[in-house]
C-alpha cells in the first residue's frame, strides 16, 4: 500500500536581492526540479547525491519545511498541505524528522525528558504526567540510553547518545513516516553502525516508513529497499537499492559508485574521474543535468532534459542507458 | 631513509576541567617518498600529532618526547626556526578549504606569501610559479583566476588551492590533514588522484591523516590506528587490512559499510566513545572491546612486534 506519493515536486528559492528593482526578474536557485516517487508503507526510500544535489531540500519539503513551487504530495491518500490549520497537527504528528547535526537539534536548555516529553505533549495532550513519563522511560530504553540520564542535559552526551535522543523525540510523536537527513554522518564509523542498525530494527518493529537520505551510498544501501539518485535537483535513477549498486543503469550512478572507496587494498576499483565541476542550479544546464561532465554524453544530450525510463525494472533518466550499460 | 621521525610522543591539555590525555606515547618513522596513513576518529588524537609536527599546537599543550626531523627535534625548536620549516620543508593540508583561506585576500596574494619569505621570488617570478603550481593542481585558466577571492571557487577547486599552496616550495613531507573529508566522492577521487601524482612526480612524503579507512586502503603503503591518543596497531596497508591483528581494527573494519557487501547486518562496536579526562591506566578500548579480560583494565599494553606492531596483550589467535 502506498503511504507517500510525491508528482513533480519542485522548490525554487528566490533571491530576492539578485532584482533590486520591480521590472527585474530575481534568480531563482532551483533545488528540487521535478520528483516523482511512490514509497510503500513500511519501505525505505534511500536518497543519495552530492551536496548541493537538493536532496535534503525534498525531504524538507515533505516535512513541510520548504514550500514547494510546484507539484504535490500526498500523504495516504491525502494532500499533503501545512497551511492547512485543521489538519497540520496530525500532519506533523504522522511525518516526523531525525537531522544531521545531532547536538544542534536538541535544544540545550532541555532536559532528555523534557526534550522527549514535549512531543507526547503536543500531539497527545489527554495523556496524564504518569503516561507521559512511562512512555518517555519506554523510548529511551528502546533507543538504548540510561533510564537514569533522563535529567541530564545535551551537552553531557556524546554525538551517537544524542542522535538516540533525538530518535526517541521523533518516535515519541508515534509517526507513520520518518524522515532522517544524513542522520549518521556526523558520527565515527563504530557509533555510526550501531545508530543505523538501532533505526533498522525500529523500522521492523515498529512497520515505520523511512526516508533515509544520505551522501554514502554505501550506508543507504544497508538500510534502503529503493535508492533514489539524484543530481543538481533531477533524478537520474530509481530502482531496488541491489540493483543500483550492482547494476547502475545511468553514467551518474556509475560514476558515483566507482569514487566510493572501497576498504579493501585488494579490490583496485579504478575511479572515473569526473572532469569539471557542478553546474550552478541558478542556471541550469541545457537537456540533461548531467551532460556537460557525462563521458558518455553525445549531442541529442542537450536537446532535451531525459525523462524517466523503464530500464531493467529501474527508472533511469538517460537517453543513452541501453547503450552505455552495453560498454 | 627516514625523514621524521616520532619518537614517545605525548601531549596533554591544561584545561579548567581537568588535564586532557590527547596523544599517549606514539612512535612512527616516514621515509622520503612514503605515504603513511594515521587513522582514528573523533578524538583518537591524530590532528593533533599533525599540528605538534609544525609546532601549532595550542597554548595550553604540554609536549614530551621528540619528533626528529633530519635529525633536528622539532618540539624543541624556536617559532624563528620552525618559520624557516613551515611551508618550505614540511606543509600542511588543513580539512576544510573554506576556513584555511583567507577570504580577504585574492589567491595570488595568499599563494605568494611563502613564495616571498621562503624563495625571495616577487613580481613575476612569483606568478610564474604560482601559475606553474595552480596548473600542477589542474585548476584550469589558472591565469585569469589569480585575482579571484577564494569564495569565488567551489570547495573541490578550495582544496586543490590549499594543496597548491602546500607544493609551491617543494615541501618534502606534506601534513594531510583529512584533505578530503569535506568534499563529495567524486571530488574526493580527484583530490585523492592528485596527491598520489604529487608524491610520485615529486618524491615527496605524505602523512594522510582520516577516519576513512577506505582511503587508506586506496592510498598508503603503512597505516597507524590511533584510539583515545594511543597506537593500537601498525602494519602495512595491505596486511593491515587482509589480518588485522588488534580488537579495535578488526571491529572498525566490520562496521565499515562496504557497497559490494550483500549482508544486509553492519557490526556496530559496542559501548561510548573514550573519556581522554582521564590519565591512560589500562588498554583504553578494553571498555568496548569483546575480547577483554580483567588484565587489560589494569595494564597499558606496550606496542610489540617487528615489522607490524600491536598494542594488546591477548595473542591473535584468542581474539575472536
Amino acid at each position: 500500500m502506498t503511504l507517500l506519493s510525491v508528482r513533480d515536486l519542485h522548490v525554487d528559492f528566490t533571491i530576492t536581492n539578485s532584482a533590486p528593482w520591480p521590472w527585474q526578474t530575481p534568480d531563482k536557485v532551483r533545488a528540487v526540479n521535478g520528483v516523482t516517487f511512490d514509497l510503500a508503507a513500511g519501505k525505505t526510500l534511500g536518497i543519495v547525491g552530492e551536496s548541493g544535489c537538493g536532496k535534503s531540500t525534498l525531504i524538507r519539503a515533505i516535512a513541510g519545511l520548504a514550500t514547494p513551487t510546484g507539484g504535490t504530495v500526498h500523504l495516504d491518500g491525502k494532500q499533503v498541505n501545512y497551511l492547512d490549520r485543521r489538519n497540520v497537527l496530525d500532519l506533523r504528528r504522522n511525518v516526523q524528522m531525525i537531522f544531521q547535526d545531532p547536538v544542534a537539534s536538541l535544544n540545550p536548555r532541555m532536559t532528555v525528558q523534557q526534550t522527549i516529553e514535549e512531543p507526547i505533549r503536543q500531539f497527545f495532550p489527554k495523556r496524564s504526567a504518569a503516561d507521559r513519563k512511562a512512555r518517555v522511560t519506554e523510548l529511551l530504553d528502546r533507543v538504548g540510553i540510561p533510564q537514569r540520564n533522563a535529567n541530564r542535559y545535551p551537552h553531557e552526551f556524546s554525538g551517537g547518545q544524542c542522535q538516540r535522543i533525538g530518535i526517541a523525540r521523533a518516535l515519541a510523536a508515534e509517526p507513520r513516516l520518518l524522515l532522517c537527513d544524513e542522520p549518521v554522518s556526523a558520527l565515527d564509523v563504530s557509533i555510526q553502525a550501531q545508530v543505523m542498525n538501532l533505526l533498522r530494527d525500529l523500522q521492523r518493529e515498529m512497520n515505520l516508513t523511512l526516508i533515509f537520505v544520505a551522501h554514502d551510498i554505501g550506508i543507504v544501501r544497508h538500510i534502503s529497499d529503493d535508492v533514489l539518485v539524484m543530481y543538481l535537483g533531477g533524478m537520474m535513477e530509481l530502482g531496488r537499492a541491489r540493483d543500483v549498486v550492482r547494476n547502475a543503469q545511468h553514467p551518474y550512478t556509475q560514476a558515483l559508485l566507482s569514487a566510493v572507496p572501497v576498504p579493501d587494498p585488494d579490490v583496485k576499483v579504478i575511479p572515473q574521474i569526473l572532469t569539471g565541476d557542478l553546474p550552478s542550479p541558478l542556471n541550469l544546464p541545457k537537456g540533461c543535468f548531467f551532460q556537460g561532465r557525462c563521458p558518455h554524453a553525445v549531442a541529442a544530450c542537450a536537446d532535451a532534459r531525459p525523462a524517466l525510463r523503464d530500464i531493467n525494472g529501474a527508472q533511469v533518466a538517460c537517453i543513452r542507458a541501453e547503450e552505455v550499460v552495453a560498454n | 631513509m627516514t625523514l621524521l621521525s616520532v619518537e614517545n610522543l605525548s601531549i596533554q591539555f591544561e584545561t579548567p576541567d581537568g588535564l586532557v590525555h590527547a596523544v599517549n606515547d606514539v612512535s612512527f618513522q616516514i621515509g622520503r617518498g612514503e605515504t603513511q596513513a594515521l587513522v582514528g576518529e573523533s578524538g583518537s588524537g591524530k590532528s593533533q600529532i599533525a599540528l605538534s609536527i609544525l609546532g601549532l599546537l595550542a597554548k595550553n599543550a604540554r609536549t614530551s618526547g621528540k619528533i626528529l626531523y633530519n635529525g633536528r627535534d622539532l618540539l624543541a625548536m624556536s617559532t624563528r626556526e620552525l618559520n624557516k620549516i613551515r611551508a618550505k620543508e614540511i606543509a600542511m593540508i588543513f580539512q576544510d578549504p573554506m576556513s584555511s583561506l583567507n577570504p580577504y585576500m585574492t589567491i595570488e596574494r595568499q599563494l605568494n606569501e611563502s613564495l616571498e619569505l621562503h624563495e625571495g621570488l616577487k613580481g613575476d617570478a612569483a606568478r610564474q610559479r604560482v601559475i606553474e603550481v595552480m596548473d600542477a593542481v589542474q585548476i584550469p585558466d589558472a591565469k585569469n583566476r589569480l585575482r579571484s577571492y577564494p569564495h569565488e571557487f567551489s570547495g573541490g577547486m578550495r582544496q586543490r588551492i590549499v594543496i597548491a599552496m602546500a607544493l609551491l616550495c617543494n615541501p618534502k613531507l606534506i601534513l594531510a590533514d583529512e584533505p578530503t573529508t569535506a568534499l563529495d566522492v567524486t571530488v574526493q577521487a580527484q583530490i585523492m588522484r592528485l596527491l598520489e601524482d604529487i608524491r610520485r612526480d615529486f618524491d615527496t612524503s605524505i602523512l594522510l591523516i582520516t577516519h576513512d579507512l577506505g582511503v587508506v586502503a586506496g592510498a598508503c603503503e603503512d597505516t597507524l590506528v590511533l584510539y583515545s591518543g594511543k597506537v593500537m596497531e601498525r602494519a602495512g596497508t595491505r596486511a593491515l587490512f587482509a589480518e588485522p591483528q588488534h580488537p579495535y581494527t578488526r571491529g572498525l573494519l566490520r562496521a565499515v559499510p562496504n557497497i559490494h557487501d550483500d549482508d544486509g547486518e553492519l557490526h556496530a562496536i559496542p559501548g561510548q566513545p573514550p573519556n581522554t579526562m582521564r590519565a591512560l591506566t589500562g588498554c583504553p578500548f578494553a571498555p568496548r572491546c569483546v575480547d577483554a579480560v580483567d588484565a587489560c583494565f589494569a595494564t597499558v599494553p606496550e606496542l610489540t612486534g617487528e615489522t607490524r606492531q600491536r598494542a594488546c596483550i591477548r595473542p591473535v589467535e584468542e581474539l575472536t
